[in-house]
């Protein structure tokens, strides 16, 4: 359903932070994108819904090729790929259910929606999407006013609110306490098996890795190092992913 | 080695002080700086005299009994010396130590039978050829006690010894009846009311301008705008082609409904019938679009109908309003001495604005309109055409694009050096614009987007920065000669001015917003439209109504004095009473003005306290 083909990416300035990246995503799969901080997770899951213009290289999400999107291509492409954020990314002076919400935009009318103006049904499904959260209750408070792990369960519900074939989620669980941690993740795990939801994980925690993820890929200075089940992550893997020296915890 | 350097140091510390010494020099000569002049008697003594009168300033009026008593007196004494003059003592009189004195020497002055705790000042007038009527200059001042009689030392004057006898007069007042309000106090009260409208009205306006320029103003929103070349051309194409269409519809629109404006019920049922209209039409467009469709050229021409004519409708929807609202003010406003007469006249304004800003609405809309929809077409030959044909189309449009926006630019500067000459006006700037078009089209791939997002920002924050440092005070000059003297010329200049300030000021803060929600927002597939509206607005309206209220206490401070050069308000009054040494009145102007200034001072940073 993905398919990422010699992806490259430099910065301004000279950094690389992606080399000649290839994989592929299947239907259904959750994968796991692992690697040291710094070694282009966030890079990676940004240029495949172009948040960051790749330098070089094919993204093909369905067949189509995302790099050479127009904008218009391009906004149909991004409502289907929901993502969730390490810091949620809320706006956090407005209310909950205005947040989940945002999450419509790239399928409502553009004029009506700068009013604020949703169709109902919309409205009820992002009510729908936060009691599946278990924060239903929170919907009319700012979004600023919850929790980190509540606030994380709205940064997930605005990506349903998209009725996405596939959510990117960039180390969602990295801001929060372990247990708060595995209640998103089974959110995610949720939505992946119940839903039928692709789901694009960049983790730190090589546990969730085993736990959560079908399969993984791991990044090292921006080249990929390992692509296939976690279990096959063995001690000689695990070094050349995160270097001689790291140790292995959990 | 550091020796040598701290001598180097120390040489460059003196020939820094040295600068400074001569740069202050010369300052003090061309700012004309003299303290001689400052000590001099006459300039203390006009100093003294414009101070008390500032610390007294005319509010109340009030009712004096006056009573006015006079006894001759010898300035320099002759030989023989004189006598004590004969006084009535069954009325008010007053007696001097002596009767004849030099001038600076000090006197014991005494008055008797006054009006109960009257007060006054003791002159001694000087008689002569010129002022055979006689010229006061004040002595001292009596305050008299609860008989009416008093006691003071006083100096005479020095002024020139006479032969002939002068005299001493002292005057006694008593307030009766309770003070009234003056006649200055009424016209500062009149006068700071419009002030602080038309600061009011100035900030009101700047900011409702200044909140959309801010936004293409800011660096973080325009540097992502990159759209290829031959988008570009054909919007700059579409857009004053578009504002010119707009023109001529609202023209024509305009002239095809005045008979209907001549008599009330039309006009009525026009404001009441064509808004819905306009309402189903909408809402039947919207329902009828759907987002998911890939639109065919046939469907986009349609959707083109359509929005020109929802665009026509609304526009004759506005332009009903604002007739109805003229209609209605005029005939509530028949009557000069009605109550609420503003309320009347406003109703009449608004309308009045409204179709006044009509012609210009139009043109907007239409550029937008026609900007959009060309450059929408020059996104698809670069998206769907092969670089090959793409590449010929922008050789033909570019050169048209550079040769139209030259022309215009040079009908715009035409309008202000009136050359009159269309070697320079028409055949020059086209023939430059095209040549300008074809390098880039030359240049430029068909397929590649050029950075147009931060070459706006860059020509917007130019004319913000170029506005902003002019001040309001010389704008007033320029909109008192356009629209006359008064308040109305400072609200505008006033206004201008919060537009290029504010404008900046918003945009440093959008700048400022956080990227994650706004990379949040955008991932979701929403429009820029959107993302500004749900990602960027809900972040930057505390610092919005902070620099708001900031700017509403500039304003007023500003309007104050903008009445200086004719703009009406509070400045206007305290000029004139200044010129007209009138010091008690500018005295209580300019309380006023302190007041005021300090009420919103205390105001605004009460309000931006909260939202900080
Ligand atoms: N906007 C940017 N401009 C320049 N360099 C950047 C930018 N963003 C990231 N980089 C660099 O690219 C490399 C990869 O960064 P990236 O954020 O993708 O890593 P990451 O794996 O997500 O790290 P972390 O686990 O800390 O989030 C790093 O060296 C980083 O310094
Ligand atoms: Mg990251």
């Amino acid at each position: 359903m993905l398919e990422v083909k010699n992806l490259s990416k430099v910065y301004d300035g000279d950094v690389q932070a992606l080399k000649n990246v290839s994989f592929t995503v299947n239907q259904g799969e959750f994968l796991a994108v692992i690697g040291l901080s710094g070694s282009g997770k966030s890079t990676l899951l940004r240029c495949i819904n172009r948040l960051i213009e790749p330098t070089e290289g094919q993204i093909l999400w369905k067949g189509q090729d995302v790099t050479a999107a127009s904008q218009d291509e391009m906004r149909r492409i991004r409502r289907k790929i929901g993502m969730v954020f390490q810091h949620f990314n809320l706006v956090s002076r407005s209310r909950v259910i205005t947040n989940v919400l945002a999450g419509r935009l790239g399928y409502v009318n553009p004029m009506m929606s700068a009013l604020n103006l949703f169709p109902k049904s919309d409205i009820e499904m992002a009510l729908a999407q936060l009691d599946r959260v278990g924060i239903m209750n929170q919907a009319y408070k700012r979004a600023d006013e919850l929790s980190g792990g509540q606030q994380q369960r709205v940064g997930i519900a605005r990506a349903m609110m998209q009725e996405p074939a596939m959510i990117l989620a960039d180390e969602p669980v990295a801001s929060l306490d372990p247990v708060l941690a595995h209640s998103i993740m089974q959110y995610l795990e949720k939505i992946n098996k119940e839903s039928g939801v692709t789901v694009l994980c960049s983790l730190h925690f090589l546990d969730l890795v085993h736990r959560y993820a079908d399969r993984a890929i791991a990044l090292n200075d921006g080249v990929l190092m390992f692509d296939g089940p976690p279990s096959e992550i063995d001690d000689e893997k695990f070094r050349e992913i995160y270097g001689k020296d790291a140790e292995r915890v959990g | 080695m550091k020796k040598s350097s701290s001598l180097i140091k120390s040489i460059s510390v003196g020939l820094v002080t040295l600068l400074v010494l001569v740069i202050l020099a010369y300052g003090f000569t061309v700012t004309n700086i003299n303290f001689e002049e400052t000590r001099s008697e006459r300039r203390v003594a006009s100093l003294t005299r414009i101070l008390r009168a500032l610390a007294h300033p005319r509010i109340f009026d009030y009712e004096y009994k006056e009573e006015d008593v006079e006894i001759p007196f010898y300035l320099g004494c002759p030989e023989g010396g004189v006598e004590f003059p004969e006084v009535n003592r069954s009325e008010a009189f007053i007696v001097a130590s002596v009767a004849c004195a030099e001038p600076k020497e000090t006197i014991v002055v005494e008055g008797y039978n006054f009006q109960e705790n009257s007060s006054g000042p003791i002159n001694f007038i000087g008689f002569s050829a010129d002022a055979p009527e006689g010229v006061p200059l004040q002595m001292g001042s009596f305050q008299a006690d609860a008989q009416g009689n008093f006691r003071v030392e006083v100096t005479v004057p020095n002024r020139q010894i006479k032969e002939d006898p002068q005299a001493i007069r002292a005057t006694g007042r008593v307030r009766v009846g309770s003070p009234t309000i003056s006649r200055d106090a009424q016209v500062t009260w009149e006068k700071i009311v419009e002030t602080v409208f038309m600061a009011l009205l100035a900030t009101t306006f700047g900011t409702l301008m200044s909140i959309p320029i801010s936004f293409f103003a800011a660096r973080n929103l325009m540097s992502d705008i990159k759209i290829p070349l031959s988008n570009i051309s054909l919007s700059l194409v579409g857009w004053p082609l578009g504002m010119w269409l707009g023109l001529k519809a609202n023209q024509i629109l305009v002239n095809l409904l005045s008979p209907l404006f001549n008599s009330f019920i039309p006009t009525l049922a026009g404001t009441i019938i064509l808004p819905i209209l306009g309402f189903l039409f909408i809402k039947w467009i919207l329902s009828k679009q759907d987002e998911d469709a890939e639109l065919k050229l046939k469907d986009r021409f349609v959707n083109l109908l359509y929005t020109i004519a929802a665009a026509i409708l609304v526009f004759a929807s506005i332009l009903f309003v604002g007739k109805l609202l003229i209609q209605i003010g005029i005939y509530l406003t028949l009557d000069k001495e009605a109550p609420l007469y503003f309320i009347r006249r406003f109703i009449f304004q608004v309308g009045d604005i409204i179709i006044m800003l009509l012609p210009a609405i139009s043109a907007l809309v239409g550029g937008g309109l026609f900007g959009g929809l060309f450059g929408k077409f020059g996104q698809t030959i670069s998206d769907r055409i092969a670089p090959a044909t793409g590449k010929i189309i922008n050789l033909i449009i570019t050169p048209i694009a550079g040769a139209a926006i030259a022309v215009l630019i040079l009908q715009g500067v035409d309008w202000f050096y009136q050359f009159n000459n269309p070697d320079i006006t028409l055949y020059w700037p086209a023939g430059i614009g095209a040549g300008i078009g074809l390098a880039f089209a030359i240049k430029a791939s068909p397929k590649r987007s050029l950075p147009i997002g931060i070459v706006l920002y860059g020509i917007i924050r130019t004319i913000l920065n170029g506005t902003r440092s002019v001040e309001a005070l010389v704008m007033a000059i320029v909109f008192v000669a356009w629209v006359g003297l008064g308040p109305f010329a400072g609200a505008l200049a006033l206004g201008l001015h919060t537009v290029a300030a504010l404008a900046k000021l918003y945009s440093e803060q959008v700048e400022s917003i956080l990227e994650g929600p706004l990379e949040a927002i955008q991932a979701t597939g929403a429009n820029r439209l959107q993302t500004i509206v749900f990602a960027v607005v809900p972040q930057i309206i505390p610092p919005y109504i902070s620099f708001t209220m900031y700017r509403w206490d500039i304003n007023v401070r500003m309007s104050t004095i903008i009445g200086f050069v004719g703009g009406g308000g509070i400045g206007f009054v305290l000029q004139q009473n200044i010129n007209l040494l009138n010091y008690r009145a500018a005295s209580v102007n300019m309380l006023a003005i302190a007041i005021v200034v300090s009420l919103m001072d205390y105001i605004s940073s009460k309000i931006r306290e909260k939202y900080v």
